[in-house]
């Protein structure tokens, strides 16, 4: 047994985990070959078996979205027609994870080839389903996360981290992965603790470890110095939490009497499903991308209508920012994104929706027909010159005299953008068409600091408390207060109470942060007063 | 031998036979004890509606005229009820609450 070692990542999503390592291993290394071609497929069909058993039984913990990813994947498991075709390859000699990979990855190229981006989207569950019956088939746990554990991988799907209870504890520690992934979007809203970036390093697996998500630490053997310096920040962090949780519905109201609006980012219509609407003074951010390519293909017009009027109508009249698909970038998605170089700084956000009327127009459609059932905001995602307004709103009210002549009941929401490209933060005033500005302080960061995001090297580059990111921020806020254009902040410094002092003294009023955040961001609200911060 | 049942039906929701829609068919499909295959032409090729994965490969849009056969117990049941079931557009979204 080694002594103590500490691991260093990037925190991806704060909160507390003790319990054992979990390595997992990748299918197919670690796979050893079978004598007869009979005992291969026999092989096959149990690792089928094992993962179909494990996508049932995460089912049942899981509804809306994920449950009908889930569903999808299970019957495409439980379909014969793979298996049948990798039969014929093993008959020829091959190893069953051969076979398997090889019929898995022709259908993968044949859905991707497909001109129909619906169809074209579906190659990321069938990748997931590959995936997990090589798992299977290599013996190892890959497949299934056990309860508690502190868990150490890669990367992972988003369909495994929905298929782990995490509700009896544990962590997620990635080797590679993004704060800013769908992964980590997730771990947030549901207080999961998760670091990333932490390289190559061994880890001995299960070993006792600690991990502290918004430290971006991991403990493996800790001492026992360690564990009650650990134990000491958790009980803190766990009693702050406990304190916020009582008040949780209260406003949020500075020392100063002044009041902040605390409102939620949300990435998954069912969501909300966990979220008091008391608790916040509406959604100040909710992503589309999720509803969009990965899980379902693009979404038609009444499926995107029916997941606003949800939210809408959780709501109860408080406002909902939806933002329009921000795809591209780190979040590709199948069909629809063109794969780039340099993705951060090409078509994604309005600039690909404008590039694809076809898609865009379904996605305004249903968000004109959304608007009567609630106060609902329309938000640009990636906006950097002014014409890109004047576009959107030019095809909103194009769409919105079809659906008049049709007879069609709708309205024309606000519509916003988010300030996150330099040449907006620098001289809002050229985008005073804008009805509100949300500051996506992610992207601001890197593309002011010319540090991705997803480069877990630069890690201590992009910060968003970095003067000149600030400065920004502060400008923006200004011009938003001296001419009437409402300013919030939704990145994720919103969702960081150590932040919030800084935010509001850079002048913001309006935070939008993940849903396990709500209660102590509010606290830390009630604990500011104007002028004890500097700046 | 009973005889062969047959319909055919326009696909008129707007993403056509992909996830949703094809758990839905080859769920229905499987309902029934008896051989049940779709089309895309009437003169076939005919896929089995059982499997989803060869009702996801026919990659079917919406305006695909979609032929339906069955043979064997409850057949024309089987037609039936398929037949309904992409008149309704597989009940895809509404404009319900909650139907997401």
């Amino acid at each position: 047994m080694t002594g103590p070692a500490r691991i260093s990542g990037q925190g991806a999503s704060a909160g507390f985990a003790r319990g054992p390592v979990h390595l997992a291993r990748r299918g197919g290394r670690s796979y050893i070959a079978k004598s007869t071609p009979e005992q291969e497929l026999q092989a096959l069909h149990l690792a089928v078996e094992t993962a179909a058993t494990v996508i049932a039984s995460a089912m049942g913990q899981v509804s809306g979205d994920a449950a009908d990813i889930l569903e999808f994947q299970l019957a495409m498991l439980e379909d014969g027609s793979f298996t049948e075709a990798a039969a014929g390859i093993i008959s020829s000699g091959a190893t069953a994870p051969v076979a398997w990979t090889v019929v898995l990855d022709a259908e993968i190229a044949g859905y991707q080839a497909s001109e129909d981006a619906s169809f074209a989207a579906r190659s990321a569950d069938l990748a997931d389903i590959r995936d997990n019956v090589l798992s299977a088939l290599s013996g190892d746990s890959a497949a299934t996360i056990p309860p508690g554990v502190i868990h150490v991988d890669e990367d992972i799907a988003p369909t495994r981290f929905l298929a782990h209870d995490w509700s009896t504890g544990g962590g997620l520690v990635l080797r590679r992965g993004s704060v800013a992934s769908h992964v980590a979007m997730l771990a947030r809203a549901r207080g999961v603790p998760m670091i990333v970036g932490i390289g190559d390093g061994a880890i001995a697996d299960a070993a006792e470890a600690l991990l502290d998500g918004q430290a971006g630490e991991l403990l493996v053997s800790p001492d026992p110095v360690q564990i009650a310096a650990f134990n000491d920040r958790r009980s803190l962090s766990q009693a702050l939490q406990r304190d916020a949780d009582a008040v949780a519905s209260d406003p949020a109201v500075t020392r100063d009497g002044e009041t902040v609006a605390v409102l939620v980012n949300i990435a998954d219509p069912d969501d909300v499903d966990r979220i008091p609407i008391v608790h916040v003074d509406g959604v100040g951010l909710m992503r589309t991308e999720f509803l969009f390519g990965g899980e379902r293909g693009l979404p038609d017009e009444d499926t995107q209508l029916a997941a606003y009027r949800k939210v809408l109508a959780w709501a109860e009249g408080k406002p909902v920012t939806i933002r329009t698909l921000d795809a591209g970038g780190d979040k590709p998605v199948a069909g629809y994104t063109i794969p780039e170089d340099n993705p951060f700084l090409g078509m994604r956000g309005i600039r690909l929706s404008l590039a694809r009327p076809e898609v865009f127009r379904v996605q305004i459609r249903a968000l004109l027909r959304a608007a009567p059932y609630g106060a609902l905001k329309v938000m640009l995602p990636m906006v950097s010159i002014p014409g890109e307004i004047a576009q959107a709103q030019a095809m909103f009210a194009e769409e919105a005299a079809d659906l008049a002549g049709a007879g069609v009941i709708h309205r024309m929401p606000e519509i916003g953008i988010m300030v996150e490209v330099p040449s907006v933060a620098v001289t809002p005033d050229r985008f005073a068409g804008a009805a509100f500005f949300s500051i996506g302080s992610n992207d601001l960061t890197q593309y002011v600091l010319a540090a991705s995001r997803d480069n877990t090297r630069l890690g201590a580059l992009g910060s968003i408390d970095d003067p000149a990111v600030l400065r920004l921020i502060a400008n923006v806020t200004r011009f938003g207060a001296e001419n009437g254009v409402e300013t919030s902040l939704c990145g994720d410094a919103a969702s960081d109470p150590e932040m919030t002092s800084v935010l509001l003294g850079a002048g913001l009023r309006r935070l939008s942060v993940a849903p396990a955040r709500v209660a102590v961001v509010k606290a830390a609200v009630r604990r500011f007063v104007r002028g004890e911060q500097p700046g | 031998m009973t005889a062969m049942a047959v319909s055919d039906v326009i696909i008129t929701n707007e993403v056509g036979l992909h996830a949703r829609p094809s758990v839905k068919l080859t769920k229905l499909a499987k309902s029934f004890p008896c051989r049940v295959e779709i089309a895309m032409r009437e003169e076939g090729p005919w896929i089995d509606a059982k499997s989803i994965v060869k009702v996801m490969a026919a990659k079917a849009p919406k305006g695909t005229r979609l032929w339906l056969r069955a043979q064997g117990e409850q057949s024309t049941m089987a037609v039936a009820a398929l037949t309904a079931l992409v008149e309704r557009g597989f009940d895809e979204g509404g404009g319900h609450d909650g139907a997401s």
